[in-house]
């Protein structure tokens, strides 16, 4: 019973902080429902047996990926007023499809197909169950190959984050030193004979 | 007794929320970044329900690597972001057109 009212309000919540990303006026305001909205996906999470993935949505998601989203929305000056122009202009397409897509998914979802009698009378695991040790059982031995290209994927955008945000300064004065250490006596001396 | 298709409906709810936003915000890339990212978080609602009620843990597994590709395609598009925006000053949808025939 308590496990059905704690359901709904972080159902509800998480449902409301999306459609505050949506609406929000700021684009700020917008992060930090993303913020709220992940929160409540990960209590939902911990509800179904899943602590690593709650502890890394909060970690992973808002610890880094919503403060670099931060970072960007207050280092780009965004122009508050002109962002809200034709925004109704969209709403009636946009709106349709993503309401026929929504009658879709939950007709289908709440049409009996996934609750037979397996699934429903599947509980909670105890608490001698670590979810971590069991994730890591699976992931470094069935799934070692797909672990690995994960990390090369994160390395690769790491390196291309860094490429296509680095830029050369050339009004800068700074000291290159090996050209000075390299320097010889004919780069910089020349000898003038002079008149006498 | 809250049940698999519970999960599923937010999730639902989520996606459509995503979707919707897409369309409505044509003006902000980043918060066009941030439908993206809501969309992902519905895929992964779903991954971890049907994980726990079909009790395998090869769900969990692939909201991993939901969660691994969503970030690294957040730092690449912010980063493209940052890029565009010293060039051309603004990250509005409609300035872009500059690779329209």
């Amino acid at each position: 019973m308590i496990e059905a009212f704690f359901f709904y309000v972080f159902a509800a919540m998480t449902v409301l902080a999306g459609a505050g990303v949506v609406l929000a006026r700021n684009t700020m305001y917008s992060v930090m429902w993303l913020i709220f909205c992940f929160f409540n996906a990960a209590a939902l999470f911990f509800m179904l047996d899943a602590e690593f993935l709650g502890i890394i949505l909060i970690l992973v998601y808002v610890g880094a990926v919503m403060v670099l989203f931060m970072f960007v929305v207050m280092m780009l000056e965004v122009n508050k007023a002109r962002l809200r122009e034709g925004f109704l202009q969209y709403l009636p397409t946009g709106g349709m499809i993503a309401l026929m897509l929504l009658i879709e998914l939950i007709g289908a979802s709440s049409s009996g197909v996934f609750d037979n009698e397996k699934v429903a009378a599947v509980g909670h695991l105890g608490a001698e169950v670590n979810n971590t040790v069991e994730i890591g059982k699976v992931l470094y031995t069935q799934y070692l190959l797909s672990f690995e290209i994960a990390a090369v994927i994160l390395l690769i955008a790491l390196v291309g984050a860094i490429v296509l945000t680095l830029r050369s300064r050339d009004d800068v004065k700074y000291q290159n030193i090996s050209k000075q250490v390299n320097v010889r006596k004919e780069d910089r001396m020349k000898t003038v004979k002079v008149k006498s | 007794m809250i049940g698999l298709s519970d999960y599923l409906v937010v999730a639902a709810c989520l996606f459509s929320l995503g979707v919707v936003g897409l369309f409505l915000n044509r003006k902000n890339v980043i918060t066009i970044l941030m439908c993206v990212e809501l969309i992902l978080l519905a895929v992964n609602i779903n991954f971890v329900a049907f994980s726990h009620y079909m009790q395998d843990l090869g769900g969990q597994i692939f909201v991993f690597f939901v969660l691994t590709i969503a970030a690294s395609e957040v730092a690449v598009g912010l980063a493209i972001l940052v890029a565009y925006y010293r060039t051309r000053r603004s990250i509005e949808v409609e300035d872009m057109n500059s690779l329209q025939g």
